[in-house]
């Protein structure tokens, strides 16, 4: 073999080699189907470019099968994920059992002071951080300024009960099929549930006192039952037991709602280009009754790693790249300062060009007003502001939801389905072992 | 003597027919349609049709978003694999109960039925972990056996009921001829049971298609078939519903047409021994 034959051959295996090593390590990451993240995976070529030695795979799925997914294989050690999408209801029990990785160690230029309190609050468990925000939401009033000006109405920035009934009966006309309020009625943890457990922190009413002694058969309760039973059957939509997110998204954007109190991030969608009012839409904060509480909720998409992953470097260099200022920096370059992915960090909020974002501010104050640590009027033992963080809710919440659903259907009263809640909680929580 | 029928009374049959067809397979059109649409005038209300925005963006959405060919090709070869892995194991199954039953075999056959009764998810940890400790997560070998492992009994049903039609004298006068068991089954009995067989072959594949359960607990990214595939574009915050039913269109499209073609053969093996 002569010379210029070895060396061809001699760098052809030191560049495969070196190939080898630069993409050696490959990590999955599991993430549901929203705007935000399907924005993240087209912008993956800073990523790649910045770490070709690592390569990012996707596996996109639905919440609810995500979470199934995800929970069995963190359960059983599975290491099939080295980054997870999950909720902050999720982050407090894993981050407990000792199923996360702790995040604290991220570089400084990550900069953990700069989040913002409330949602850093929620995902830390005894000073450990244990995911990183990505995306964070809150509630708050969508409402249709034309209609309030047409009832001779203004509605507050920061509305009671009261102003919301007030506004719900003028904006109301069944003739136009416009229903003066829209709210969630689906049974579920993370649908009715959600919104009915924000709505009665600020009616005062908790899932359990101190001694985890279920609180349905209280006065704070049925006061907030009543009134959302009344609201909707007055002012509603018909069959509005069967509508979530994504129904009162369809009559809102087609005009059929004078209000809709829900999630911040529907700000973008209801000002966007499938929306016939795009151009006629109020923000408020989400309501209160005079307490001290709004009836607002918190949550936040976070990437955490699974203390089974065998990639944990790789993994966390991608948690820094995807919750980093200059990803969101490398979004408003990229797709403009609307869709930066919001409710996360301080900075974004004082950054001049984020403030002219239309629902910029109500969402940065209606985030800041959910504390999960101290969710409601009374004192409670658990965390979060529309769920209690315990395994159990995900049954309890749903069951619940679904004795409410049936109430809102006209299926039961109000003092039945509490009735009904209260004795199924307290036989649940005394099976877990919580009360005698 | 066969009953005359009136004109009258064929068009009625006809239109309750077609009637009937339209109603089952509305669904499938409706979706199909909305694959066409804009988002906007896919959630439309009332809902839109002549008036609808029509387009093709959703396909190239769904095309770009996310690699179409290789959910498909684990489609191909988890169905086709676990199917015909199921048929190798049922045949001989079958043959033993239709032709040397025994005691208990009616009991066996209504025992291998009921496991189907089961709910899925009362195994899937189990399952999970034994995947696991044998290296079958998100492997097409994996999927393989854990859908041949839950068509099985339907397959070695169906077989059995096209073998109780066969004579035994055939399989004797074989056997008088000198053939062993096994040229038996493959050069008599097979031959004879192809169409059964071809029908249970077909149903099969479209069972372990449209397997939506196990394929998504089981894999990840590798053997992800197309119910993972359909799975990534549900949001449950935005309205993508227009994107879904593309994605959806694009997964059943090669099993629909599939169905289409060899409908006969379906139709035979569905309704095979229930008229006497």
């Amino acid at each position: 073999m002569n010379i210029s034959l070895r060396a061809l051959l001699g760098a052809t295996v030191s560049f495969t080699l070196a190939g080898a090593a630069l993409a050696e390590t490959t990590i999955t990451v599991a993430t549901v189907n929203n705007g935000d993240m399907i924005r993240m995976q087209g912008l993956m070529d800073d990523f790649n470019a910045k770490h070709p030695d690592i390569t990012v795979e996707w596996v996109t799925l639905e919440e609810n099968v995500l979470r199934q997914n995800v929970t069995t294989d963190i359960a059983t050690g599975g290491g099939q994920y080295d980054v997870l999408t999950i909720g902050t209801y999720e982050v407090p029990i894993w981050g407990k059992q000792g199923w996360l990785t702790s995040l604290n160690d991220l570089p400084a230029e990550w900069d953990a002071d700069d989040l913002l309190p409330a949602i850093r609050g929620g995902l830390t468990v005894d000073g450990n951080l244990y995911a990183a925000p990505f995306y964070g939401e809150s509630s708050m009033v969508m409402y249709r300024k034309d209609l309030m000006e047409a009832a001779g109405l203004t509605m507050p920035d920061a509305p009671t009960w009261a102003d919301i009934e007030k506004a719900a009966a003028a904006m109301t006309n069944r003739d136009a099929e416009i229903n003066g309020i829209c709210l969630r009625g689906k049974a579920g943890w993370g649908e009715n549930m959600a919104f009915l457990t924000a709505m009665s922190n600020s009616f005062g009413a908790r899932w359990f006192d101190e001694t985890w002694t279920p609180q349905f058969d209280k006065p704070e309760w049925k006061a907030t039952l009543d009134f959302y039973l009344n609201l909707m059957n007055q002012y509603g939509p018909p069959g509005a037991s069967n509508n979530g997110f994504n129904e009162n998204l369809t009559l809102f954007n087609q005009g059929k709602c004078g209000m809709w109190i829900d999630a911040t991030v529907a700000a973008s969608f209801v000002t966007g280009k499938d929306s016939t009012v795009a151009d006629k839409v109020g923000f408020a904060l989400a309501p209160d009754n005079g307490l001290g509480k709004r009836g607002n909720w918190l949550w936040a998409w976070s990437l955490a790693i699974p203390s089974s992953s065998d990639a944990q470097d790789a993994a966390k260099t991608f948690v820094n790249w995807a919750t980093s200022k200059d990803y969101l920096a490398l979004v408003a370059e990229k797709e403009g300062w609307a869709n930066v992915p919001p409710g996360t960090r301080t900075s974004l909020y004082e950054n001049p060009e984020y403030q002219k974002v239309p629902f910029a501010k109500m969402t940065l104050d209606s985030i800041n007003s959910a504390d999960p640590n101290a969710p409601t009027v009374q004192p409670v033992p658990y965390v979060g502001v529309q769920f209690v963080a315990i395994p159990e809710f995900q049954g309890l919440g749903t069951s619940v939801g679904e004795i409410f659903s049936a109430a809102l259907a006209g299926q039961k009263t109000a003092d039945e389905a509490l009735a009904e809640a209260q004795t199924l909680v307290a036989d649940e929580m005394k099976a877990a072992g919580y009360i005698q | 003597m066969a009953r005359a029928t009136s004109p009258r009374r064929k068009t009625l049959t006809t239109i309750a027919a077609w009637s009937v067809a339209l109603i089952i397979f509305f669904p499938v059109l409706w979706m199909i349609l909305t694959s066409f649409k804009t988002e906007a005038s896919a959630v439309a209300s009332p809902p839109e049709l002549l008036g609808a925005d029509w387009t093709l963006e959703n396909y190239a959405d769904v095309w770009s978003r996310s690699d179409y060919p290789r959910f498909f090709w684990n489609s191909v070869v988890i169905s086709l694999g676990s199917t015909l892995l199921g048929l190798a194991i049922a045949i001989p199954a079958a043959w033993a109960m239709a032709f040397v039953p025994g005691r208990r075999t009616k009991d066996l056959l209504m025992w291998m039925l009921s496991t189907k009764m089961m709910p899925a998810v009362a195994v899937m940890i189990p399952l999970y972990l034994l995947f696991l400790q044998l290296g079958l997560i998100d492997t097409r070998i994996g999927l393989v056996l854990a859908l041949m492992l839950m068509n099985l009994p339907i397959i070695v049903w169906m077989l059995y009921t096209y073998f109780k039609e066969i004579p035994g004298e055939i399989l004797e006068a074989a056997r008088m001829d000198g053939a062993g068991l096994i040229k038996e089954i493959l050069y008599v009995l097979t031959p004879i049971a192809l169409p059964g067989i071809a029908s249970t072959l077909l149903l099969n594949v479209i069972l372990a298609w449209n397997e939506a359960f196990w394929t998504i607990v089981l894999t990840t990214t590798k053997a992800a078939p197309l119910s993972a595939f359909i799975a990534s574009f549900s949001a449950p915050q935005g309205l993508f519903y227009a994107k879904l039913s593309a994605a959806s269109t694009m997964a059943i499209a090669p099993i629909l047409i599939l169905g289409w073609f060899s409908q006969k053969q379906l139709v035979r093996g569905l309704t095979f021994g229930a008229v006497k």
